[in-house]
């Protein structure tokens, strides 16, 4: 379906995700990349070497949960969007997601928006925690969100309010 | 006549790396350039390119022309870009023929050229195709990434190819809306990343649909699309009606290179470069020694392994004219090692079958 669709099932999104006990440590990336294409930036930008893809720059990135402190700083630099961090370390009932946002006008902290599922799906509100977009994200903005724990594996995306 | 050592035809990515490489040798380079812009696709691509460091990996195309043009300006005294300059004849004596600014015609003589002409886009046949609002991608993407136009509200995108879904990402972060994205295919062609960019922001991706008719008197008011079975043939009953006032048609590319046919160098048609190509060497020289392709005019690929082929073709057509580095074979080594790499995976099949069959 996936390849129809460009939606990742549930199975495809949870293998993507550390264990609930990493999360709760700390922020950490989640890379959602399934498809293997010539692009490796993503093992560039990473600070610690917590992402691996190898010689063969076609090969799937792999995140180690251990190295990975979660700083983000492959979030901006992924050119498919694919990465985003999660941190469950801040509350029992929410979790904090740092996502990359492209579009104008930014939303701005404290700001409730609508969280959106993989299919762009309204399934809850997400409050604007923080927008970050220094120079070296290169106009690809990184918004951190708290969103409910029970979407922690549905949460990808967000609209503002019209 | 004009006449250069080097003489390399466009200054997309493949034209641009191509100068550099060989300026970096010590040739003496001109690059004829048919727009007022050089830069060629890279001027309107406002997305992260994908590949690796060596390509310019993560930046966007538009900071990756920049990029390549200060490049260009380091070897001021060896390169010369030529603008509003459209090559448009190419003859057995190696003088090409120019229209320059659309009045002056004038003749250069080149000891060795690079062709770097891209491509061009195919077109898709359903009745009423050519009312106003159906679009090229490229033309939606000039209008609106160079121009600051927007093409109008409502689109629906055919086509579901890395073009298809990158343009309408662009259309929407122009706030425009893109109701669907539809692929004859039965699956999705573009890297799934950047289609699920676009499917978690709502927008539907059909694949297995294709346009039925455009509907209007003055310009288009409305798309009719149907599912096709697993033969492309149309489904009875299947039609459903987007009210769009753009449709924007990205069916993939052809290799643009005439004028290496018109000079008569062998050319195959090689389905997996998507369309007839020139046969070369694996050092990207033709059978006619002197004569370099690089880029899309040679297969349809991605700017990442045009960029590629124009630094390894500009090395080997500037050793050729007496300007071999130290580090030639090295270099040359680097260049092959990159372009292996970019097409190694599954995505590289193609292309992969396609050198073969291209290869002198």
């Amino acid at each position: 379906m996936f390849e129809k669709t460009g939606i990742a099932s549930r199975e495809m999104v949870m293998e993507k995700f550390p264990p609930v006990e990493r999360i709760n440590k700390g922020p950490v990336a989640v890379v959602e990349c399934y498809q293997k294409i010539p692009c490796n930036p993503c093992q560039t930008a990473c600070p610690v070497g917590a992402i691996k893809i190898g010689e063969d720059i076609n090969n799937i990135p792999v995140r180690d949960e251990n190295l990975c402190g979660g700083c983000g700083v492959c979030v901006a630099r992924c050119p498919g969007l694919a990465i985003m961090i999660v941190d469950g370390s801040k509350s029992a009932e929410t979790v904090e997601f740092r996502i990359p946002y492209e579009f104008l006008p930014l939303p701005e902290a404290g700001e409730t928006v609508i969280g959106l599922d993989r299919a762009g799906q309204p399934i809850c509100k997400a409050l604007v925690r923080r927008v970050m977009n220094p120079p070296s994200f290169d106009r690809t903005p990184v918004v951190t969100l708290e969103v409910d724990r029970k979407y922690l594996y549905d949460f990808r995306n967000f609209r503002r309010e019209a | 006549m004009k006449e250069v050592e080097l003489l390399v035809i466009g200054s997309g990515p493949a034209g641009l790396c191509a100068a550099i490489s060989a300026a970096s040798s010590g040739a003496n380079v001109l690059i004829l350039e048919r727009s007022f812009r050089p830069g060629g696709q890279l001027i309107k691509q406002t997305h992260m390119f994908f590949g690796s460091e060596s390509q310019y990996a993560s930046h966007r195309g538009v900071d990756i022309a920049g990029i390549l043009l200060k490049k260009i300006e380091e070897y001021g005294d060896r390169i010369e870009i030529m603008l509003n300059a459209t090559a448009v004849g190419f003859y057995e004596d190696n003088v090409v023929t120019v229209l320059k600014d659309e009045t002056k015609y004038f003749k250069v003589k080149a000891r060795s050229v690079i062709c770097a002409t891209g491509a061009y886009e195919k077109f898709l046949a359903f009745p009423n195709n050519d009312l106003p609002g159906i679009y090229g991608a490229g033309a939606v993407q000039t209008l609106m990434n160079v121009y600051g136009v927007r093409p109008g509200d409502r689109v629906l995108m055919v086509g579901a190819g890395n073009i298809g879904v990158i343009v309408s990402y662009q259309l929407m972060q122009a706030g425009i809306e893109v109701v669907a994205v539809l692929d004859a295919a039965p699956r999705i062609g573009a890297y799934l990343v950047h289609a699920s960019k676009l499917a978690r922001m709502g927008v539907p991706i059909l694949t297995s649909h294709t346009v039925k008719e455009a509907i209007g008197t003055d310009c288009l008011e409305a798309a009719i699309v149907c599912e096709v079975d697993d033969r492309f043939r149309p489904i009875p009953g299947t039609e459903k009606r987007y009210d769009v006032d753009v449709m924007c048609i990205s069916v993939g590319l052809s290799p643009l290179n005439e004028l290496l046919a018109m000079r008569g160098v062998a050319m195959k048609y090689v389905p997996q470069l998507s369309g007839t190509v020139p046969m070369r060497t694996e050092s990207c020289e033709t059978n006619i020694p002197g004569i370099f392709v690089a880029g899309d005019a040679s297969g349809i690929e991605e700017a990442s392994s045009a960029m590629a082929e124009g630094y390894l073709a500009g090395l080997c057509a500037a050793a050729k004219l007496g300007y071999e580095p130290a580090d030639f074979a090295q270099r040359r080594q680097e260049y092959l090692d990159q372009l292996a790499n970019l097409r190694s995976g599954p995505v590289g099949d193609r292309i992969r079958a396609g050198m073969k069959i291209s290869q002198l």
